[in-house]
């Protein structure tokens, strides 16, 4: 099943050596995203999501991130143990990122022409085989790249500041620098979240069309499950550096296994009927004293004995969903 | 009336919400400040040589070698154990005449800043909050006296004036409330318009109540860093300002005199300016690391 | 404008001194119709506020008065001086550059390392001495103990001066080709330039490092790496560039610190330039010599200030924008 993925994370345990002691974000995580599938990975802000992304990118500062165990594989190849050189190579031809936000983002003294032309120029020298680049060849290709993001009178924009650009035009030069060297796998960390509710959902189908059109895979990070709930087939949702539930989309959403997912779901606000949304009550645990067994236990309204002691594995409970709960260990699989 | 009761009720209970915070943050501040290695280290010199400079007389081996006083025969000994830092070209004991010296500094600096801070913290209060021509008028004269480095300055204000140390004090004094009228205008004018400066004049606080009692506290701590780091430059200036000949005269002389004296019998009689050289680099190095432990420990940003 | 503001400070300072800078001048022994005599050269017996017009319109047409001392033009004494200072400082300044960056560079990049450690250090001591200071400690190693460099002036006495063009002996030396003066003025200057960039180098080597760690925690830093750009090109234009900013505006502020250093310096290493002329002529009253000193040197002050402005503009677009939405 798992055989076509171009990431696959196993197990995987990232540690960060700070002040008070050693914080155990991610606690072993595991999870894969397969050619031209759509993939979303669901947590509540702190949950290590972005960490386990900038794993995967490979971005993650050595000091003072320690990498105890698990396995980062792209393409087959582990990132975690990877030459810097080879890690160059991925970056751009394998695999991409979209950050959050655009304005953080982009360089403020470059112009957005240079930047792109950058990432053209050096992604190039891992794919392209046609022919050296010449100048103009760059400049047409970075001219290309930003009328597919749909943004209009691309000379003029290659020569301004990212401080001229609106947040919804950002954005588009950020999607169109992630795709431009044609990647095979793209990460989304939280598209849009940053901007306005309407340029949020111009950006999405954009993504969406890009995507579709040239077949890549995308894992989509984010908190919103609505977003999910269009987006994406498949979906991890995280808790506190662990993978807690897995799924197809309509299965999760339909019937939620885990508590916490369970808890997510009834914390939307619906328009019909019922009550008011309802929290979860409690916050996410300090990483340096996190607690024992399941993470989740603290907060949890069906803990018991067993969840305090032992980290649950994952089990499953029907053909593509499995849960990380000690509620389904008798019964399931 | 009513009103007035809960203003003042109101009013009070927020000041004293304040100072409790500002207790706080002391109270923290000294607990990091014990943490810190360096604003310690800072410190203890600090202290060291204001201690030494306070009790100069009971301190040096031989007080009376200070000032006015002259023993030719004994002028010009190398470093020995008598006379630890050897002798000058007067006969009198080098160390103690550094210590002697470093008072003078010290004096020097503690006026200056004396002077300049509570004017310029308060022509900053001023002009922050009243805007308009006020402010126009005082900040256009403190860019005249920024226009130029500080040492410049103070050289060309003691142009008009015979060479003493006191018109050198005054000189420097002149020219160093700028930096902290424009430090406090600055602050004023961004807290001006913060919410708890308007809850106040909604509730009819008086201008210089607010003042006080709002702007003020919130100047505290860059206003603190920023002397202590004041003080090592403005000891540099004075000496450099009586290196030159402007400041201290001998035969009161600061470490400046001192060392300018004592060049003149470079190479071979180098204990002369060795000696005071050292001890003004250890006084302005305590309090340059003492100002950089307070500005960590106070949170304040650099380029204070 | 300032400069107008701090001619008319200086002047009404220079004017209210006790003692009388025309007996100074000729010693006392002169006669008192001597004395009155010069005075009246001087123009110091019209009204206050006349002497202060009849000084202004002369400036403009280079007209900076007599000194009392030399009784030139005191524009001519200051155009003989100025160039040995230009000199100095501009050498510190590239002794800042070259010292202070890079260390700042390398402290960031090794940070809490004992690379970084070591260079904060002797940042924090190029702060905390006296220029004059480190000028004598320098003279003292290099001059007197290991006699490798000279101890005063900027030309040996046995080496002839290259003919004069711009008064900067470096490029003089080097116009004429004429490489033992070129050597020589180099050697000379050495030290007094680097007494006066000490402070200025820890500075800047300080400001550098914090600004480049700070620019290394910015998420456009991390998406570089995403996108795949190489760590090189990312040390050296990526981040180098952004924070250079922080280091740039303080340029102005070394400048003055140089300036001022260079007062001190001057006298230490005998050397002829326009802050010794300005001391000697504040020690004898010579006050129009030292209105302009002052005005020059405020006038260099607004011209390096207005360059770095725009330097900044150039590299940080944020400023140059800022400026366009009439700031």
């Amino acid at each position: 099943m798992e055989e076509k993925a171009i990431l696959d994370i196993r197990d995987l345990h990232v540690w960060f050596r700070v002040y008070e002691g050693v914080s155990r974000v991610l606690d072993g995580v595991s999870l894969y995203v397969r050619g031209g599938e759509h993939v979303g990975l669901v947590g509540e802000t702190g949950c290590g999501k972005t960490v386990a992304m900038k794993t995967a990118m490979g971005i993650l500062r050595s000091p003072p991130a320690l990498f105890p165990q698990g396995q980062v594989l792209l393409a087959g190849r582990d990132v975690l143990k990877a030459a810097p050189i080879e890690l160059l190579r991925m970056k751009g031809k394998t695999i991409s990122m979209i950050f959050q936000d655009p304005l953080s983002a982009l360089n403020p003294v470059f112009t957005v022409g240079q930047q792109i032309i950058d990432v053209i120029r050096f992604g190039h020298r891992w794919i392209r085989d046609d022919g050296a680049l010449t100048k103009t060849k760059v400049r047409g290709i970075a001219m290309e790249a930003l009328t597919s993001v749909q943004l209009p009178d691309p000379e003029r924009i290659l020569s301004l500041y990212p401080l001229e650009l609106s947040g919804g035009m950002r954005q588009r030069v950020l999607i169109a620098m992630a795709l431009v060297n044609r990647p095979r796998l793209l990460i989304a960390d939280e598209p849009g979240s940053a901007l306005d509710v309407t340029i949020q959902a111009q950006i999405l189908s954009l993504l969406k069309s890009l995507v579709k059109e040239a077949g890549i895979a995308v894992l989509l990070i984010t908190h919103d499950l609505g977003v999910v709930r269009e987006t994406v087939e498949r979906v991890y949702i995280m808790y506190a550096g662990r993978v807690v539930e897995e799924g197809r989309t309509v299965e999760i959403f339909d019937d939620p296994k885990h508590p916490y997912t369970q808890g997510l779901l009834s914390s939307v606000p619906r328009l019909t009927g019922e009550a008011l949304a309802e929290g979860i009550p409690g916050t996410l645990s300090d990483y340096t004293e996190a607690p024992s067994g399941c993470r989740f236990h603290p907060r949890c309204p069906q803990a018991m004995e067993k969840c305090t002691q032992q980290k649950p594995p994952m089990v499953k409970v029907s053909t593509k969903q499995h849960v990380a709960c000690y509620l389904y260990h008798g019964g399931g699989g | 009336m009513s009103t007035r009761a809960s203003h003042h009720q109101v009013t009070t209970g927020l000041n004293e919400t304040r100072w409790m915070i500002i207790k706080d943050r002391l109270g923290r501040g000294w607990y990091k400040f014990r943490r810190n290695p360096i604003s310690l280290v800072g410190g203890v010199m600090v202290l060291l040589c204001v201690f030494l400079a306070i009790f100069a007389p009971y301190v040096t081996p031989y007080p009376k070698h200070a000032g006015a006083f002259t023993d030719f025969q004994n002028a010009f000994q190398a470093p020995s154990k008598s006379h630890w830092f050897g002798t000058d070209a007067l006969g009198g004991d080098v160390f103690t005449r550094i210590i002697f010296g470093s008072r003078i500094s010290l004096m020097l600096t503690a006026v200056v800043l004396g002077i300049s801070v509570p004017v310029g913290v308060f022509l900053g209060l001023i002009s922050g909050y009243m805007g308009g021509k006020t402010e126009t008028v005082i900040m256009r004269v403190t860019d005249v006296f920024l226009s130029l480095p500080a040492l410049v300055m103070a050289l060309a204000i003691c142009a008009a004036f015979t060479p003493s140390i006191d018109k050198a004090m005054l000189a420097v004094a002149s020219i160093w409330w700028t930096w902290h009228c424009r430090l406090v205008n600055g602050i004023t004018r961004s807290i001006k318009t913060e919410e708890f400066v308007q809850a106040s004049k909604v509730l009819g606080a008086s201008p210089l109540r607010i003042i006080f009692k709002d702007i003020l506290p919130n100047c505290a701590s860059p206003v603190i860093v920023k002397i202590t780091l004041d003080a090592g430059f403005v000891i540099l200036v004075g000496a450099g300002l009586s290196f030159l000949g402007l400041g201290a005269q001998p035969p009161a002389e600061d470490l400046g005199t001192m060392i300018s004296f004592g060049a003149k019998y470079l190479p071979e009689r180098w204990w002369m300016t060795v000696f005071p050289s050292l001890a003004i680099f250890f006084i302005i190095l305590g309090f340059n690391l003492l100002g950089d432990g307070l500005r960590d420990v106070l949170a304040v940003e650099e380029g204070v | 404008m300032v400069l107008f503001g701090l001619s008319i400070l200086i002047f009404i300072i220079a004017r209210m001194l006790p003692g009388d800078p025309a007996r100074l001048a000729l010693g006392p022994f002169a006669l008192q119709e001597q004395v009155e005599h010069l005075r009246h050269v001087m123009g110091m017996d019209k009204p206050l506020p006349l002497q202060y017009w009849t000084y202004i319109t002369g400036i403009f047409h280079g007209d900076f008065g007599l000194s009392f001392q030399t009784r030139r033009n005191v524009a001519l004494d200051i155009a003989h001086y100025l160039p040995a200072t230009v000199e100095l400082v501009f050498v510190a300044i590239v002794w800042v550059l070259v010292l202070g960056v890079p260390l700042g560079v390398l402290a960031a990049r090794y940070k809490d390392s004992w690379v970084d450690n070591l260079v904060r250090v002797m940042a924090f001591i190029g702060v905390a001495v006296p220029p004059f200071v480190v000028g004598l400690f320098l003279q003292l190693t290099f001059s007197y103990l290991l006699g490798i460099l000279p101890t005063t002036g900027r030309l040996s006495l046995m080496t002839p001066a290259p003919p004069l063009r711009t008064g900067l002996l470096l490029l003089d030396s080097l116009i004429e080709g004429d490489f033992s003066a070129l050597g020589d003025a180099l050697k000379h200057i050495i030290l007094p330039s680097f007494a006066i960039a000490m402070t200025g180098i820890g500075q800047i080597a300080r400001l550098t490092r914090a600004s480049m760690s700070d620019v290394a925690n910015q998420d456009y830093i991390e998406a570089s790496r995403g996108f795949g750009i190489p760590n090189r090109v990312i040390a050296f234009k990526y981040m180098l560039k952004p924070a250079s900013i922080a280091p740039l505006t303080i340029l102005g502020l070394t400048f003055a610190s140089e300036l001022s250093n260079a007062f001190l310096v001057e006298t230490v290493f005998a050397w002829p330039g326009l802050a010794k002329y300005g001391i000697r002529a504040i020690l004898r009253k010579d006050f129009n010599a030292v209105m302009g000193v002052v005005l020059v040197i405020g006038l260099a002050f607004v011209i390096v200030n207005l360059i770095v402005d725009i330097l900044a503009g150039y590299v940080d677009p944020r400023v140059r924008i800022k400026h366009e939405e009439g700031e």
